[in-house]
C-alpha cells in the first residue's frame, strides 16, 4: 500500500449559523505519511477540529478530498482511531470496558477484547484501576484511559483533538513524555490538534500551522531534534528557534511568555 | 471497606435518613389516639389507631389472600405499563413524526379519570385480573413512556459521535451510548410508576372484583367498618413503599455507576 496514512487535498467545509455561512476550513492541503507524527496548530475555530471529524468520518466536507490510506473518509466512519476533545468516557462502563470498546464495536468478543485491552493497563499507568469507574478517576487517569482506548480501536492511524488541553502544564508535561514512551512500544500515525506550540514541537515530526477562520495551511516547521525527546530540549536554541518561527506564522511574533500554556488564541 | 463498618455506616445513615419521619409519624398517631379518647369519637367516622390495630387483628387471616390479588395486579400491570412505556417512548425518540402525531395523545390519555375508565374496563375484560391488571398499566406506562423518551433523545451526541467514528452501526450506537444513557430516566418514570401501582390496582378492584384489597374496602365500608378501612389504607401504602423499593434496588443492580461514590477518589 503506498498511499500516504492520510491525504487532504483542497478541503473546503462551509456551515451554516444562524442563518449565515461560515467557511470553516478553505482549501487544506495536507500529507502525513506513514509512522509520521504531525501536529496542527492553530488558534480556536480555525476549522482543526473540522479537519479532524472528516477524516473520522463524522462530517462530509462540502468540497476536497480526504484520504486514510487511500480510501475516502467523507461521511465513512471507521478508519481511524478518533479521540475528541473531551476524554467522553462512557459513564457506564469500568475502567477495563471503556478500553475495549473501540474493539468490541469492530466485533470482538468481549473476553478477547477486554483480556486484548488489560494487557495494555501496565503501559498506560492505570494498573489495578481495571474495575474503577470513571467517576472514580483522576482528569490524568481519565485521559490516559481516552487514549488506551484510542490506541485500542484497530487502526494504525490516530487522530488527537487537544488530548491533553483539560490538564494542568505539570501533568501534561508528564503526559508527554509518556505518549513517546507509548508510542515508541506501539507505533502510530499520529495527526495531533494542540493550541500549544510546545506541545506540538515536543511531540511532532512536523509542525502544521493554520491561519484563523477559514482555515488555510500558513507554514509548516520541521521540529529539531529526533523522537524521542527529553523535556529539556524546550530551552535548546534550536527548539526555541522554531516555536519562535511557528508563533511568528500563527501570527503573533516575539510573543513573549507563555507560549506553552496560552488557552486562547489571538484575535479568537 | 469492610463489612461490619460498611453496615454499620448504613444503619446509621438510614436512622438519620428516616429517622426524623418516623417520629413524626409516632407522635401524629398518638396525638390521633389521645383526641379519640379525648372526644370520645364515634368509630365509624374516625377509630382510634388502637382500633385500627384491633381490626387488622380480627382479619389478618383473610389480608393475605386480599394482598397477594393486589400486589400480583400491581406488579404485573407495573410490568405491562413499563413494557409498553418503553416501546412507546422508542417509537417517540427515534421517529420524529410519531412524536409529533403521539405526545398530543399520550397527554390527553393521561386527563380520562381512571374512576370513569374502570368500569367500562370491567364490561370489557370481565371481573376478573385483566382490567386491574389494565388500570394499573394505563396508570404506568405514561411516567415510563415520558421519562425513557426524555432519556434517549438526549444520549450525549459527542458520545454518539465517538462510537461512530470507530465504526458502530445504528444498533450499536443504540446498544452502547442510547440504551444505558436512558436506564436512569427509564427507573425515575418507573419509580413513579411503581409508587401508583397498588393504588390503581385497588381502583380497579374497588368497582368489582372477587378478592384484593379493593374489595375489601368494599366490604368494610357497606359494614361501616371504618377501621378495617384504614387498615386497609394502611396496607395499600406500605405495598407501594414496598414496590417502590424494589424498584429502587432494581435501579442500583441496572445502573450502578449511578450510584458511585466520587469521595473515594483514588489518586
Amino acid at each position: 500500500m503506498n498511499a500516504p496514512a492520510i491525504r487532504v487535498e483542497g478541503l473546503e467545509h462551509t456551515f451554516r449559523q444562524k442563518g449565515r455561512e461560515v467557511r470553516a476550513v478553505d482549501g487544506v492541503d495536507l500529507e502525513v505519511g506513514d509512522g509520521e507524527f504531525v501536529a496542527l496548530v492553530g488558534p480556536s475555530g480555525c476549522g482543526k477540529s473540522t479537519l479532524l471529524r472528516v477524516l473520522a468520518g463524522l462530517l462530509v466536507p462540502t468540497g476536497g478530498i480526504a484520504e486514510v490510506g487511500g480510501v475516502s473518509a467523507a461521511g465513512r466512519p471507521g478508519l481511524v482511531a478518533y479521540m475528541p476533545q473531551k476524554d467522553l468516557l462512557l459513564p457506564w462502563r469500568r475502567a477495563l470496558a471503556n478500553a475495549a470498546l473501540g474493539l468490541e464495536v469492530r466485533g470482538v468478543p468481549r473476553q478477547e477484547a477486554r483480556a486484548r485491552a488489560r494487557a495494555l493497563f501496565g503501559v498506560f499507568g492505570l494498573e489495578g484501576f481495571e474495575q474503577a469507574w470513571p467517576a472514580q478517576m483522576s482528569g490524568g487517569m481519565r485521559q490516559r484511559l481516552a487514549l488506551l482506548r484510542t490506541f485500542l480501536v484497530p487502526s494504525r492511524v490516530l487522530l488527537l483533538d487537544e488530548p491533553f488541553g483539560a490538564l494542568d502544564a505539570i501533568t501534561r508535561r508528564g503526559m508527554h513524555a509518556w505518549l513517546q514512551g507509548v508510542l515508541a512500544i506501539e507505533p502510530r500515525t499520529v495527526l495531533l490538534v494542540t493550541h500549544d506550540v510546545e506541545e506540538a514541537l515536543v511531540l511532532a515530526d512536523r509542525v502544521v500551522v493554520m491561519s484563523p477562520r477559514p482555515g488555510r495551511i500558513v507554514d509548516e516547521v520541521a521540529a529539531p531534534f529526533a523522537r524521542p525527546r527529553e523535556p529539556g530540549i524546550v530551552t535548546e536554541p534550536a527548539f526555541v528557534a522554531s516555536k519562535a518561527r511557528v508563533l511568528a506564522a500563527l501570527g503573533e511574533g516575539e510573543a513573549p511568555v507563555g507560549a506553552g500554556e496560552e488557552r486562547t488564541a489571538p484575535g479568537a | 471497606m469492610t463489612a461490619l463498618p460498611g453496615a454499620a455506616r448504613g444503619a446509621g445513615r438510614f436512622a438519620s435518613a428516616y429517622g426524623p419521619s418516623a417520629v413524626l409519624l409516632a407522635l401524629l398517631v398518638a396525638g390521633w389516639e389521645a383526641w379519640v379518647r379525648a372526644f370520645d369519637t364515634r368509630p365509624y367516622i374516625l377509630p382510634a389507631p388502637s382500633r385500627i390495630w384491633q381490626g387488622f387483628w380480627e382479619t389478618k387471616h383473610l389480608l393475605p389472600e386480599h394482598i397477594r390479588t393486589t400486589l400480583g395486579e400491581a406488579v404485573l400491570g407495573l410490568g405491562f405499563g413499563a413494557a409498553a412505556g418503553v416501546t412507546i417512548a422508542v417509537l417517540v425518540a427515534g421517529i420524529p413524526l410519531v412524536r409529533r402525531v403521539l405526545m398530543p395523545l399520550l397527554v390527553v390519555s393521561q386527563t380520562i379519570p381512571m374512576v370513569v375508565l374502570a368500569p367500562l374496563l370491567i364490561v370489557w375484560f370481565g371481573f376478573g385480573m385483566t382490567p386491574k391488571v389494565v388500570v394499573v398499566a394505563l396508570w404506568g406506562f405514561f411516567p415510563v413512556a415520558v421519562a425513557t423518551a426524555d432519556g434517549l433523545m438526549h444520549a450525549d451526541r459527542e458520545m454518539v459521535g465517538l462510537v461512530r467514528s470507530m465504526g458502530a452501526n445504528r444498533l450499536q450506537v443504540l446498544r452502547y451510548i442510547a440504551v444505558p444513557a436512558a436506564l436512569p430516566a427509564f427507573f425515575s418514570g418507573l419509580k413513579i410508576a411503581a409508587a401508583y401501582a397498588v393504588g390503581g390496582a385497588v381502583v380497579g378492584e374497588w368497582i368489582g372484583a372477587s378478592s384484593g384489597l379493593g374489595l375489601y374496602i368494599t366490604r368494610a365500608q357497606t359494614s361501616f367498618r371504618v377501621d378495617r378501612v384504614f387498615v386497609a389504607v394502611v396496607l395499600i401504602a406500605l405495598l407501594s413503599m414496598l414496590l417502590f423499593a424494589a424498584v429502587h434496588v432494581l435501579a442500583r443492580l441496572a445502573t450502578p455507576w449511578m450510584y458511585v461514590r466520587t469521595e473515594e477518589e483514588t489518586t
